[in-house]
Parts: structure tokens; sequence; C-alpha cells
């Protein structure tokens, strides 16, 4: 008896991805629905649970789920479920509604390791669509997962997927204990790559996802540090007298934007990433210039500027000079972050009390609101354009959301154990 | 590197120290160096000094360290101006002190605007005590913006304990 209804008939859908290495017990909530996702199933893999250490199809599951593109059909009322493409019935898949499905098995390779095959079937044309073979040791469940998501994705949508990119943000748990996390996109795999009495903020990724950029107040006051993720081994990029703050690496990964404010006032600077050289400066108002974000031909500078009274978004050349007002609705519009593409503008407005996520669209200068919740902090863009990661506060407790670019699919990363800072999405990495 | 920069190093260099021993042990340790023999960061070149130095009356008007702000304004008002001039004349008369003038804010939002906005406070006070003399060098204008709030509520007199810049002697 083949029986199968979507898993998102209901607005909300929790699954726990609690991780062995996450201190914070993390969940993924998808909030609303679309209407025109792909509909597949994603059969349990033959010997997951006995031949790998964390769930392998549930985090394919969850990375189609919150990607906003998928309405992934459960399988728990499937008997004598395939695991093979020849295996699969398609007239039954087919009446169930099921446009693709994939399946696979976990198999011993000898010397410890295991090996993940899977493969994606066309179920109307019953062909295959993409498949991929893994010997992994037994502990990389996740990490194949996130893989395989990112290959239906790519075999369904056209375009990359983002699963196997990672997240960073700083867990705050009390008055005295911040942490820089680096996760997986669905929280998974969290690891504290930095833990400090005193604040950290403002994470950035280096354009190849090896360093991460941030501002520790660990000497008592804000200083730019680079961290290389492989290592450990950080360094003091920016550590000039007075404030050093709002790192951003340039898209060949040479530069870094940083804030300064030797001359008496905050002002963006360019400093080599390497370390080294004097910084250059590239802004000369008498107002507070901060919140450097670069597009991703390196040509362009959007920034938060207050010359014109109240914070506002601009544009300049990334060799400094005349800057152009972006944002024009509103007295309050901070922490811009351009699409890959550049088509869009990301930012935070102040509303009536509520700080809301934007996104506006460059050509027509059209604006709408991304987030639901009343306040939201510093969005930014996946990889590949298709969603937008942000800290928001949701009854009193921070969580994490990344929502597609329409709004219609918001996943919750819930960090059940402390206040969630500063996020931003991680580059892809190859 | 002087003593302070070398205490602040030893400080920070233990407390990461400390803080690796309690990671999950798949973190890569951040540790920049090697831990050195621990010295506490309240160590202070000034507690060798003569009892009678002012600095350490808590009832010399030198005890007073914070200058509040308005709404959304860096503008030192009139009841600050004594306290500003009474650290001024110290600092003058005594060239080795140096502070740290640390700016906060009040407002939700940008962690990095607000960051700007706690700086463009602490830089008002310096720039108030510049114009009375005291030598660039023996002054340092941060921020914490919004990271380090010392009232945490919600209402109007802890949104006010937090319109603030403190001033911060070298070694305290």
């Amino acid at each position: 008896m083949l029986s199968l209804k979507p898993l998102l008939r209901t607005i909300f859908v929790v699954v726990s991805l609690a991780s062995s290495l996450a201190r914070a017990d993390m969940t993924i909530e998808i909030v609303g629905g679309g209407s025109t996702r792909h509909a597949i199933a994603v059969v349990p893999f033959k010997d997951e649970s006995t031949r790998l250490r964390d769930p392998l199809t549930l985090v394919v599951r969850n990375d189609l789920n919150l990607s906003g593109m998928f309405r992934v059909l459960d399988t728990s009322n499937v008997s004598d479920v395939p695991h093979t493409s020849a295996a699969i019935q398609y007239p039954l898949w087919q009446g169930a509604g099921a446009q693709s499905v994939a399946v696979g098995t976990v198999s011993d390779a000898g010397n410890g390791q295991v090996t993940v095959s899977f493969s994606l079937m066309d179920v109307s044309q019953k062909k295959q669509l993409t498949a991929g073979q893994f010997t992994v040791g037994p502990d990389q469940g996740r990490q194949v997962g996130h893989k395989i998501a990112d290959m239906i994705y790519r075999a369904i949508t056209g375009q990359p997927g983002i699963f196997s990119t990672r997240i960073v943000y700083v867990l705050k748990q009390g008055n005295a204990n911040y942490q820089l996390q680096v996760a997986d996109i669905d929280g998974g795999r969290a690891q504290t790559v930095l833990r400090s009495k005193e604040p950290i903020m403002s994470p950035a990724w280096s354009p190849d996802g090896r360093y991460l950029a941030y501002v520790s107040f660990e000497t008592h006051k804000p200083v730019v540090w680079v961290q290389d993720l492989a290592t450990g081994q950080r360094r003091a990029a920016a550590n000039f007298k007075g404030s050093n703050s709002a790192p951003a690496w340039s898209p060949d990964g040479r530069q870094l934007a940083v804030v300064l404010t030797t001359s008496g006032n905050s002002e963006i600077y360019l400093v080599d990433a390497a370390g080294g050289g004097a910084p250059r400066r590239l802004t000369r108002s008498d107002a507070i210039d901060t919140e450097p974000s670069w597009s991703a031909d390196g040509a362009k500078i959007v920034f938060v500027s207050d010359r014109a009274g109240g914070p506002q978004i601009y544009s300049m050349a990334a060799t400094g000079g005349d800057a152009t007002r972006l944002t024009w609705q509103g007295s309050y519009n901070v922490s811009p972050r351009l699409s890959p593409d550049g088509n869009t503008l990301t930012f935070i407005q102040r509303q009536a009390g509520a700080f809301r996520v934007m996104m506006q669209d460059r050509a027509s200068g059209d604006v709408r609101v991304l987030s639901s919740d009343p306040y939201n902090e510093r969005p930014s863009f996946a990889p590949n354009g298709q969603m937008v990661l942000y800290a928001s506060v949701q009854g009193g407790q921070s969580v994490l959301y990344a929502a597609t670019l329409d709004g219609g699919n918001k996943a919750r990363l819930a960090v059940l154990n402390g206040e969630v800072q500063d996020p931003a999405w991680g580059p892809f990495t190859h | 590197m002087n003593w302070k920069q070398l205490l602040i190093g030893t400080a920070a260099a233990s407390l990461l120290a400390a803080c690796s021993s309690t990671k999950p042990p798949e973190t890569t340790a951040p540790v920049a160096s090697q831990p050195t023999t621990a010295v506490a960061p309240t160590t202070s070149s000034e507690q060798s000094q003569t009892a009678l130095d002012p600095l350490h009356d808590p009832n010399s008007p030198l005890a007073q360290r914070s200058v509040y702000f308005d709404f959304d304004s860096s503008v030192v008002k009139e009841d600050y101006k004594g306290l500003i001039g009474t650290h001024a004349d110290y600092l003058k008369a005594n060239g080795n002190h140096k502070i740290t003038i640390q700016g906060n804010t009040d407002a939700r939002g940008s962690r990095e605007y607000n960051l700007a906005l706690g700086q463009r406070r602490a830089e008002s006070v310096k720039k108030s005590m510049e114009v009375l003399g005291v030598a660039d060098k023996q002054l340092e204008a941060v921020s914490f913006g919004k990271e380090k709030p010392k009232a945490t509520g919600t209402s109007d007199a802890d949104y006010a304990e937090n319109r603030r810049a403190d001033i911060v002697y070298d070694g305290q």
C-alpha cells in the first residue's frame, strides 16, 4: 500500500537537528509555503542508521525543504521502499504526486569506510536526472547529505545549491560568554572557533571561506582580527588608536574595508588582508561612514552614512570618491548587502520602532519587506543569491532565519540556548 | 610594546587559554600566542604610587568618571563641563597618565552604526579635553556601541544610563 502525504500541509514543520557538536539545540521550521514547489520523494537510504553516525536522509530532506523550491513528500507510510532506481514502481509514485524520487544505499566499503550511492529519477519520464557515489567515513553522513541535496537542487533548478556552504554567527550566553560559531546552514556541525568574555561582532567571510574577519573587544576596545579557520591562527588586521570595526573582504580576498577612527570620526579605509601597509582612506565626510560591503565585481562599496542626518545607504567606487544615496524611504536604513548579481539590495529599515529586513530592486528602486518579526539584524545573501540569512528576535528569543527572496519560505534555525547575533552566510567552497 | 599592552596581551592570552580547555574537542583553538604567567589585568602601577594621589580618593571630584548624554546626542552638556575640566587639569599635571574614553549607546538597531554613535560621544569628550589643553597622546576615544550596556532593562532610566561615556585611567 503506497500512500504519500505532503510534509508541508501544515504551516509549521519542526524537525529536530540536535548536533553533537553544538551546545545549543537547533531546529528548523518552515514557515509558509509556495505553490510551485517541485514535489520530491527522498526514500530513506538503505542501512544509513546502522552504517552512519548522523542522519543522512533527514539532512537531504531538510535542505530541500528550507530552500523553498521543493515539497518533500512523506514516505513513512510506504512499505517495501525502493533503494535502487530499478526497484522504483513509477505509477505508484506518480499517483502520489511525486515528480522525482531519490533513492540510495549505504554500503560497507572496507577499511572502516562506507559508500553512499544515490540516484534521482524523473517519475514521468523514468529517467535518471543525476546520480552520485561517495566513499567516506561513517561520521560524514551530514556532509554527504548536503552534497546530495546540492546535486538534487542543481538537477531540478539548474542553479548551484548552497547546502554545503556554512554560516557564521555570534552566540551570546549570559553577559560574559561570547562564542563565534561556524555551522552548516541547517545549524548542524556547529563549531566554536572563538570564545571570549568580551563581545565579538561583525564576522565576515573571506571569499575563499578560509578566513574570518571579525571585531573582538578582548583588549577592551574594538579591534579587527583575521582568523584562519583551518589552523586557528589569528592576528589583528586593524588595531589602530580608537575603534576598529566593520571588516568586509574585497571579492579578490586581498583587501579589507574597515572602519577606523584615527581621524576623530568613523571613516571607511582599506587595509591589506595579508597585513602591513598604511590604511587607505575612502570616505571624507564629517559624518559617520560605516558598514562597508562590496559588490561582487569589486567595483563598488555600499555603506551607511548619516551625512544627511539619519543613517542612509550609499554607494561609492571601491577606490573612494563621490557617493550616491540609495535609500530614500525611512529615516533609518542600515546594514546593506548587495546580491551576488548586484540586482538586489538588502538592508535593515527602522519602521515605527520595528527593524525590518528590506529588499530593494536596484533597477526600479521598489522596496519590500522580507521579514515577519519586528526586530531583525544583519541580512546577508546566500552565495547563489536565492536566499537571505538574518537574525531575528521572536517572542524574546533570538533566532536565525534563512528566507527565500520573496519571503514565501522562511527556515528558522533556532538557537534555544542563547542569543544569536550578527550572522553571515559563507561563500561557495570548492 | 609598553607595560600596558603587555598586561593586556597577557591577560587576553590567558583568557583564551582558559577558554580553550572547555571547548569541544573538535574545535580548533584560536589562541594567538602561548599562555604565559597570568597577570591580573587590575594590576596597576598607580598602586605603587603615593597614597596622596587624588585619583584613588573616592571623595575626590576625579572619582566622577561618567558623562551622560541626551537621546540621540553626542553634545557634552553643561552639567559635565566641570567633571571634564577636573580630569583635564589632572591629566595636564600628570603627563604620564593616559585615559581611554569609552562611548556607549542605548539604541537598538545596527551594531556597527551604534558603535559609530558611541564613538562620536567618546570623541566629543576627547575634544573637550583637547580644547582644555590635554595632550592627544594621553587620550584615546573608543566605543562599545550597544555591546556592553550598564543597564539591561528597557525603561527610560535604563536607556539614559547607557547614553554614556566613561573615563578609564590606564591600568584601571
